[in-house]
């Protein structure tokens, strides 16, 4: 089995990232820094497997890194050294 | 397969396609998490139905399936996702792909349109091993009879029953071709299920000449449960 069969889409981190971004963030947009294609985050890669300490988002256009999480001793690390923009909606404000 | 119905007192409603993470916590404190889609509609405000694969190497689905009994609690967030969703306000037509358990999320799309009566068109092609594989088959069955614009074609990859006239091949692009819509009616499409199913059709798509916007996909990776 390849690496590309154990691929996910970014659907499968939305809780994940909504922990991180307190919104939803599938429906965000974000720019690779490396190829410069805009796509949704939920159509991303996603590389997560069980037992991992984090989760890898890659470009769907050139797999390229766009964002790493990981968890460790009660800390969560975040990068997106491969995005050069994330664009979400304005939450909606209540009350 | 087990459909497990939730009571979730004040669930602040879903979109058809959402999944919930659910964890399970053993004694010792560690803890196993899974995302599952959601199989009922939006429009059902009661309760809340996944369907569980049970994966023998599993750490959550096996629990689900075996030991979960009528009235146990269960830990979960949710619901969860905003890019594979789909609400009738967005229109269609619908194309909707589905592999095995792939069909979940789908079926709360189909129970959605079903359920606000509005005759957006909508195909569904579903692809499983054999005809006892086909989940939610009476109620596939019980909704394309309704004759209100919902098409439901399988395709059976393993083993056919005796006197079989659909498809017996695995989905490919010409049997998308065949099914689907013309890429000028531009219509939505929801492709779910194992990974290497979901990342050829969403390919072929693309090939024969679909929007690749308006393709959406969710993998089930072989990993997990």
């Amino acid at each position: 089995m390849d690496e590309s069969q154990l691929r996910l889409d970014g659907n499968a981190a939305a809780g994940m990232l909504q922990e991180i971004f307190v919104q939803e963030m599938t429906a965000a947009r974000g720019a690779c820094a490396s190829c410069g294609r805009v796509a949704d985050m939920g159509a991303q890669h996603l590389y997560m497997y069980p037992h991992a300490p984090g989760a890898v988002l890659r470009c769907n256009g050139c797999e390229c890194v766009l964002m790493v999480v990981v968890r460790d001793g009660g800390r969560r690390r975040f990068g997106m050294q491969g995005l050069t923009w994330l664009e979400m909606r304005e939450p909606i404000q209540t009350g | 397969m087990r459909s497990v119905v939730l009571a979730v007192p004040e669930w602040p409603g879903h979109l058809a396609g959402q999944h919930v993470d659910v964890r399970l916590t053993a004694e010792d404190g560690y803890q196993a998490q899974r995302s599952y889609s959601i199989a009922s509609p939006p429009d059902d405000k009661e309760r809340l139905a996944l369907t569980v694969e049970r994966l023998d190497d599993g750490e959550v689905s096996p629990y689900l399936v075996d030991e979960l009994r009528p009235g146990d609690q269960l830990e979960f967030r949710g619901p969860i996702g905003g890019y594979f969703v789909w609400d009738v306000a967005q229109r269609g037509p619908l194309f909707l792909i589905a592999g095995g358990s792939g069909i979940c999320p789908l079926m709360a799309m189909i129970r959605h349109r079903a359920a606000v009566a509005d005759a957006v068109p909508a195909r569904l092609l579903y692809s499983s091993r054999s005809f006892a594989d086909v989940i939610y088959r009476e109620e596939l069955d019980r909704l394309a009879a309704g004759g209100d614009g919902l098409e439901v074609v399988h395709t059976l990859t393993r083993a056919q029953p005796e006197g079989w006239n659909g498809h017996s091949r695995r989905i490919d692009a010409k049997m998308l071709e065949e099914v689907g819509w013309a890429p000028a009616e531009r219509p939505l499409a929801f492709v779910c299920g194992p990974t290497p199913l979901v990342e050829a059709v969403a390919r072929a798509l693309v090939d024969l000449g679909h929007e690749a916007g308006r393709v959406k996909t969710e993998r089930f990776g072989p990993t997990g449960g």
